[in-house]
Formats: C-alpha cells, structure tokens, sequence
C-alpha cells in the first residue's frame, strides 16, 4: 500500500491562497502528474506532500494514515527536486547513498544498493564524479537515484525535466515512466509542459489557480475538457475557442453567416482542436488564410472566420497562400460547446 | 614601444606601490643587518648581529608567546562564534535585521574606541564586571593590572570586536547555499546537527580558509587597544610583537633593531599564510 489522498487541503502564505481546498487521490503504483501553468501551487502541493510546508487547513493521508502534522522524514517520501539539490562538495555515489547513512544502513547493504542503483539509473561509470562533473542529465539521474534507493513507496518530482534539453527531455521520459512500473512506485510528477503530462501520467490533475480545474486520465482530459482553461491548456497547439452569436438560422461563429446548428449561439464558445479541424470542398463554413506555418509533418493554417480566427493542423504541405478563402469542417463528435460567462462545458447532445 | 601606453597608465599605481610598499619592505630588510645610525655613529654593517640579539633577547620569546597565546585563543572561538551568529541569523527569526545589525555593530567601532568601552568593565571596583561580581560577593579584581588575568581579558574583547565582521563572510556563504539542500536532507531524516556536519560546514570551508588568513594576520596586526588599556603592561604580560616593535623603534628608538624584528614578523606571516593555504586548500571544496 502507498496511496496518497489530500482532504480539502488549503494553504495559504498570508492572505494568498496558494493553494485552495484540493481534494485528491494518488492511487498506489499510479502516475499521478499535477499540471498547471506557472504559480499556480504546483510546487506548493508538492511541497506539502512532502511536508516541507504546513497545511492551513485540510488533512493529507497516507496508506491511511494521517500525516497533516508529521515531519518529512516520517512520512517515508522520497523527492526529486527542480533544482536537484545535489550536495556539491559530495560524489555522486555519496549523493546518492546520504539518506541511507543518515539513517545508518549498514556499510554492506549500502554497497549493494548503490551498486544496483547506479546499474538502474546507469551512473556505474561516474560515482567518483562531484555534480559539477556532471552533464544535466547526469545529475538528474543522480537525483533520480537519490530517490529511489531509499526504497520508500513514494516518489514526488518537482519538475525534473525542465532544464534538459529537449531531446534528453524525452529519452528521460521514458526512463523515468520505466523505472515507475518496474518499482511500482507512486509517483506524484509536477510539471508545467501538457506533452510530459499527457505521456506519462496515469492520472492527471490540471490545477489553476490553487484550485483543480480537472481531474482524469489523459484521454479523458483530451477528449472531454471540462472547462475552458482546460481545452486551451492541453494540446499543442490548444483548442480553437470561438465564440459563437445568434445568426438567422441558429448559431454563426461571431461576424460569420454560415449555420452551425439550429440554437441560439449567444453567450456560448465552439471548441476545436486545430488537428480536428479539416480543409472541406463544400458546406462547412467559410473562412480566409491569414498565415501559414510549416512544421515538417504538418501545417498550421490561421484562418480567419468572421470575427474569429481557427488554427488548422493539417498534415503534410499546403498551398492556401495567405487572402484564399477555404471552407472548416469537422465531424460532429469533435466540437465542443462551453458556457462562455463560466467557462464550463455545457452537456453534450447540444450539437 | 608598442606597450608605452599600457606603461603610462600603469605608473601612478606603480610609483605609489614601489614607493610605500616595496622600497620600505626592502629597505627595513637592509636596515636589519645594519647598526642604528647616530649623529655621533653612523650606521655600519653589523651583519647578523642584530638577529643574534634578538635570539638573545628574553622580551622578545615572551612577546612571542603572548601574541602565540593571543592566537590561539581569538583565531578558533572568533571563528566559531562566527559561524554559530551566522547560521542564527540566517533562520527566519524575529526582527532578524535587528539581530544581525547588533552582532555587527562591534566590527564598525575602532579599536580604540571598543577599548575605552571595555576599559569601562575591566576597570577594578567600578567596572561593570566588578559590580556583577560583587552582587555575587566576589572580591575585587584588577583584571587588566594582573599578569595571569590580562591576557584572557584582551583576547575576550578582540573576540568580541572581531567574530562579527566574520559572521558577515559566513551569512554571505549561508546564503549563496540552495534552501533546497537543506530540504533534500530533511526528507531523507537528516538531523540538524548531521545536516551542519556533513553539508553545511564542508560548504563553509572556503569562507572559513579566508577568515582564518584574515584572523591570523589581525592576530598580529590588532594592538590598538593596548595603547589604551595595558601600553603593553604589567611587566610585558601583555606585549604583542607589532607593539613591542613600535615600542622599540619610537620609543626606543632602535630603528635597527626594529626592522629585525619586523622582518621576523613579516616572515612568520607569510610562513603561516603559505602553511595555510597548502594544508587546508587540500581539504577544501571549491565550486
Ligand atoms: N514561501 C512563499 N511565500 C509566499 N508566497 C508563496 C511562497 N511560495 C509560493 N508562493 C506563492 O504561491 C503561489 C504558488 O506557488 P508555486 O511555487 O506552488 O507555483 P508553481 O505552480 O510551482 O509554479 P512554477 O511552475 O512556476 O514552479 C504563487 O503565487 C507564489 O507566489
Ligand atoms: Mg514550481
């Protein structure tokens, strides 16, 4: 057993609320990333996990047991922090066995340990290095390392990956998610980055705000955005959200004449993502090219619909110089309706 | 000719340099193998005469001791007390910038002004350390005017003067440390106590080599309070190497004598110095 539940738990730096009311649960040998964009108490939650920061208000558990008052060392966590914070004056191999000799394992088992340790993270080669002596990735892994040879159930990162280059970013992904369901550790991962979040996580949290916007599977959050902030936040680039006015037979996008459906269309925003939005030869609705970006695999077209704009993600390249007028489609499952006034989504079947 | 430019600008410094640091370093070096020129007796090569006398000279083995002594004892508890005020002041605590500004304090009056302040507890009978002691009913006592009790006295006010000027280097240290180390070793259960041991103290070694070098020579360089307090007294117990040189060179008026005993100075210095840095730059961890 090692599952993390937070109960209502708010903390608050003065009259800040950093963060406000969290419900959550991290199920045993679960990914569990909490995403969100800068300063929204990502870390904070973390922190809090981790007890290195006192709840205001609410209960953390773990395994059950409630530990809103214990000291960090009790609660058997491991951490990997942003920064690293590995201990300069040290080698790597005694970074990595610190927490053992603070809590005085015997010399032996220490050896073995770091021995495989080392094997797992693959920093055999370097244990006599100081971390200046260290690429990035290195020094991630002798965090990485730090943290798993305590053996404990849990494991919270702090944003491990953001200062390694983007090819290193991904090729640590994977090790990372590896060792998770190698170990069955829990794993709370904070991260900003939505492709880290939707590639590795089992579960992830969105937070804005001190508050959880959203909570589910990936798929879920792709798929089903509840909200507004979360259709935007996830997917590169996010959601098209336009909003959409009465028009003589039912909704128009904003300034546009084409039908979208038979309703109102005031007060309400049109989500769809740009991959989901087509080039078609008749019906859809009209729009003009105000750019185009190639990207290799793919294009983004901007094209300008009435008063809004809609980003087209179209594979391989395109001719639609910019002033062409071309007509949007999607198929039906893939638009969402959202509320604009409070940015939640409003129950399918609308459409 | 290309480099003139470079030569014009480097002069000022240079001629200041030349003319008060290394011609009087090397003239004091030749003046210790001479005699001391008089009107009567112009000065003569004596060879070295005047470091037999010295060698000769009982004033001069027990100045060395008392400035030994005065080492020893301000060198390691300045240097402690300084670290233990730095890492105080660095936690979060109550009106911190206050705390900080008051362990400062010493290090900005002179010295001559921190003597008359301790002439004022020292002082027998209506010093302040008298009065405490006669609340307690402890007799009298001239601190300053006995042999056995001057010395600990100088060295408890120099500490006093100097471990905050060091606590300074050390809070610069404290915080120029990612909060995040402390942190990684809270949760892997590390005492306060082992955190100090195994991390923060081998971090500190680099500030803790400056501020012995810097200790070592104010050790030697600090006699400010002795025209104050003791003028060296009673019966040299309270003589330190650069006092009994100005003593004998102006006082005196030895000149000769006194460049001897300058150049020995000078030389334990920087034999100190060099021992220093080569026995704990070994030790030390440098980012
Ligand atoms: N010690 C503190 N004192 C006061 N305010 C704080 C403190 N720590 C964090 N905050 C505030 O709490 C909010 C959340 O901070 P937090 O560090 O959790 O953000 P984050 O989501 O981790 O952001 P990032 O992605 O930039 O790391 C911020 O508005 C921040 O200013
Ligand atoms: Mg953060």
């Amino acid at each position: 057993m090692s599952e993390i539940v937070l109960e209502q738990v708010t903390k608050r730096f003065g009259p800040v609320k950093a963060v406000d009311s969290v419900s959550f649960r991290a199920e045993q040998g679960k990914f569990v990333v909490l995403l969100g964009p800068s300063g929204c108490g990502k870390s904070t939650l973390l922190r809090l996990i981790a007890g290195l920061e006192d709840v205001s208000e609410g209960r953390i558990l773990i395994d059950g047991a409630d530990v809103t008052r214990l000291s960090p060392e009790k609660r058997r966590v491991s951490m990997v922090f942003q920064s690293y914070a590995l201990f300069p004056h040290l080698s790597t191999a005694e970074n990595i066995v610190f927490g053992l000799k603070v809590r005085r394992t015997p010399e032996e088992e220490r050896r073995k340990r770091l021995e495989h340790v080392a094997e797992v993270v693959g920093l055999a080669a370097y244990l006599d290095r100081k971390p200046q002596e260290l690429s990035g990735g290195q020094r991630q892994r002798v965090a990485l390392a730090r943290a798993i040879i305590a053996e404990n159930r849990i494991c919270l990162m702090d944003e491990p990956l953001s200062n390694l280059d983007a090819q290193l970013r991904h090729g640590m992904r994977v090790e990372i998610r590896g060792l998770q369901q190698r170990l069955g550790m829990t794993v709370v991962y904070v991260t900003h980055d939505q492709v880290e979040a939707m590639s590795m996580a089992d579960r992830v949290v969105l937070v804005r705000e001190g508050r959880i916007e959203q909570e589910g599977s990936p798929e879920e959050l792709y798929a089903k955005p509840a909200t507004m902030f979360a259709a935007r936040f996830i997917g590169t680039p996010g959601m098209n959200l336009v909003a959409l006015a009465d028009g003589p037979g039912g909704a128009v996008v904003r300034g546009s004449a084409d039908t979208l459906f038979a309703r109102g269309g005031n007060g309400l925003t049109l989500g769809v993502r740009p991959e989901h939005v087509g080039l078609v030869e008749a019906g859809g609705i009209r729009g003009t090219v105000t750019s185009s970006e190639y990207h290799g695999a793919d294009t983004i077209l901007t094209v300008k619909v009435g008063e809004e704009t809609f980003l087209v993600r179209a594979p391989g390249q395109l001719a639609h110089p910019p002033g062409s007028a071309v007509r949007l489609g999607w198929k039906p499952g893939m638009a969402h309706l959202f509320d604009t006034a409070s940015g939640r989504r409003v129950p399918d079947g609308v459409l | 000719m290309k480099n003139v430019y470079g030569w014009l600008l480097l002069t000022p410094a240079a001629i200041l340099l030349v003319g008060f640091t290394h011609y009087p370093a090397v003239a004091t070096l030749i003046d210790s193998f001479f005699t001391t020129g008089t009107v009567v007796r112009p000065s003569k090569f004596a060879g070295l005469a005047n470091y037999a006398s010295l060698a000769d000279d009982p004033i001069f083995w027990q100045v060395l001791r008392n400035n030994l002594y005065f080492a020893a004892a301000t060198i390691p508890t300045s240097i402690a007390i300084a670290m233990l005020m730095a890492i105080w002041v660095n936690d979060r605590l109550p009106a911190r910038a206050l705390v900080r500004m008051s362990y400062f304090t010493p290090t900005i009056l002179p010295m001559v002004a921190v003597a008359n302040l301790w002439l004022f507890f020292y002082t027998p009978q209506i010093g302040l350390l008298d009065k405490v002691g006669a609340m307690f009913g402890a007799a009298s006592h001239n601190w300053l005017g006995d042999p056995s009790t001057v010395m600990a006295c100088m060295a408890v006010m120099t500490v006093w003067k100097e471990a905050g000027f060091f606590m300074i280097f050390y809070l610069a240290a404290l915080q120029s440390l990612p909060p995040e180390l402390e942190e990684a070793a809270k949760v892997e259960g590390a005492s306060r106590w082992y955190y100090f041991r195994r991390v923060t103290f081998p971090l500190l070694m680099p500030t803790t080599l400056f501020v012995l070098v810097n200790a070592t020579i104010n050790s030697f360089k600090l006699v400010d309070h002795l025209f104050i307090l003791t003028k060296g007294g009673p019966d040299n117990a309270s003589n330190l190497l650069l006092y009994y040189i100005y003593q004998v060179a102006f006082s005196f008026f030895d000149t000769a004598y006194a460049s001897t005993l300058t150049v020995v100075l000078l030389a334990l210095l920087a034999g100190m110095a060099i021992i220093q840095f080569q026995l704990i730059e070994k030790r030390v961890h440098y980012r």
